[in-house]
């Protein structure tokens, strides 16, 4: 198979010397999946937060529908959030769809449960330990849950990070709902599917090792930002 | 994070992503024209004309059509006759108009199991794959080429059924991938077909039969049914495509020498 030596070889050349339509795709990758991902943190921190210091009725069946909820296909989000925005959809009069923005809503569709479920379970662990101290500070719910995202930051991160990598890698929802136009909504994902279908295999895969590379800059980014606060912590 | 890096955060991710100030539309067509790179060539000489952004939602012809019929477009640009003329029928488009053609090819390996390389008859050739139980990969996705597809089965008085017969459900570069992979027959758009990088031993084995042709139309969206369509860009596009300068556009597109598309608008005096 020739295709995997021409692929690294494009790859390499590729992130050494990015085209000015390369810089432009992994840019828009990169502005639509971490919006994407700050819109689900917004919603799904608190929101886990929230259920793992509740119990309630039928907390027991929320919890397995949020579960379940993580393994929503991609595509069938952009199904949802297509026929939302659709011109002879509901929303269709904010004119969003095949924009950046729609691609942000769905991705954060599709990984918001994933966020919330995640850091309830994370958060949860922590509350266990923390009930007792809470109840004898007499703090409040909302209170609870601030001193809960504060304490278990660490881990939820690493939350982030999963949900980040769910909407950076998918490629069904932001293929219906962004429509991969030139210079508007393709992203890495929408052009490795372009670039495949043009049986330009090597290119495709050689656009895929550019994606794992961005991935593993996150990352690391991520993961050096953490070592520093942790360490500014630790001298506090 | 502190609240005020979050809150900067928060404002960037809500911020206008882009503010766009030139005017664009929203063509709905079909993968086949995009695959074989029609677009890049044609539009930046209509966008250097007018001003006017084009962005292509390139789909199968069925989606492109569902997709306009939402409203969901300014101008669709398929390949599919008696579908299109339903869709202006409905009141949905305003008016369909030949643009151009090329024709369908059907490719398969070198090993040739039908033995149909270098016939120029498409219903002899599907009614010997048919026979032989070659493999048959199909677009199985009511696109355009699917359709045409369809008719010459039918043409061919076969009805395509059996572990040999295998509808991918996919566009035409995935079908053509699939398909050669599993060494199975393809029937293509011959403009898909230069323009494709993957073709390992395949070569064309039926062409030049008259019913292998593929006609594109044009159909501006109707804006009685769509308030929001942008009539004037949209009319621009597809009057300029069928302008003698956009035919003369069309027909200067070539890979390697070869002409991928066949201007065949009406003349008219105007």
């Amino acid at each position: 198979m020739q295709d995997f030596g021409d692929a690294f070889a494009l790859a390499f050349g590729l992130v050494l010397n990015p085209t000015s339509d390369l810089l432009e795709i992994v840019g828009l990758s990169l502005r639509v999946s971490l919006s994407a991902c700050l819109l689900s943190c917004l919603i799904g921190l608190p929101l886990g937060a929230l259920l793992a210091v509740t119990r309630f009725r039928g907390r027991g069946a929320v919890l397995v529908l949020l579960n379940a909820l993580m393994g929503l296909p991609p595509v069938v989000v952009g199904l949802l959030v297509y026929l939302a925005l659709s011109r002879a959809g509901p929303l269709g009069f904010l004119g969003l769809l095949y924009t950046p923005t729609a691609m942000i809503l769905a991705q954060a569709v599709l990984i918001t449960p994933i966020v919330a479920a995640l850091s309830r379970q994370v958060l949860e662990g922590l509350n266990d330990e923390y009930a007792d101290q809470f109840r004898s500070l007499c703090l409040t719910r909302w209170q609870s849950m601030a001193a809960l995202i504060r304490d278990g930051r660490t881990a939820l991160v690493t939350v982030a990070l999963a949900g980040f990598g769910r909407a950076v890698a998918e490629v069904g929802a932001v293929m219906i709902v962004g429509g991969n136009i030139d210079h508007l909504t393709r992203v890495m994902t929408t052009a490795i599917a372009l670039e495949t279908s043009k049986g330009e295999l090597a290119r495709a895969l050689a656009l895929g090792i550019v994606l794992m590379v961005i991935a593993l800059a996150v990352n690391a980014a991520v993961q050096g930002l953490r070592t520093r606060t942790e360490a500014e912590a630790a001298h506090a | 994070m502190t609240f005020r890096n979050l809150t900067l955060a928060a404002m960037l991710a809500t911020a206008p992503l882009c503010a766009q100030a030139e005017e664009s539309i929203i063509v709905q067509s079909t993968t086949s024209t995009a695959n074989s790179g029609l677009y890049d060539y044609l539009l930046p000489l209509f966008t250097g004309k007018t001003g006017i952004t084009v962005n292509v939602v390139a789909v199968g012809t069925g989606q492109a059509i569902k997709n306009a019929a939402n409203c969901d477009g300014d101008v669709l640009l398929v390949h599919a006759k008696p579908a299109e003329e339903k869709f202006v029928a409905e009141g949905r488009g305003t008016q369909r108009t030949d643009l151009m053609y090329n024709d369908f090819v059907v490719v398969g390996p070198a090993a040739d199991p039908a033995g149909i390389a270098g016939s120029h008859d498409i219903e002899a050739a599907l009614k010997s794959i048919a026979d032989a139980g070659a493999a048959f990969a199909s677009r199985g996705d009511d696109s355009g080429t699917h359709k045409a597809e369809m008719r010459l089965w039918q043409a061919a008085g076969v009805t395509p059924d059996g572990d040999w017969y295998r509808p991918t459900g996919s566009g035409m570069g995935a079908t053509l991938n699939t398909g050669i992979g599993m060494g199975a027959y393809v029937l293509t758009d011959r403009a898909t077909w230069i323009n494709f990088g993957n073709k390992q031993d395949y070569q064309i084995a039926v062409e030049g039969d008259d019913a292998m042709f593929n006609q594109y139309g044009v159909i501006p969206v109707n804006p009685a049914r769509c308030p929001a369509v942008k009539v004037d860009a949209g009319k621009a596009f597809s009057d300029w495509l069928l302008s003698p300068e956009g035919q003369e556009a069309i027909a200067g597109y070539k890979i390697d020498g070869q002409q991928l598309f066949f201007p065949n608008a009406p003349k008219v005096a105007n």
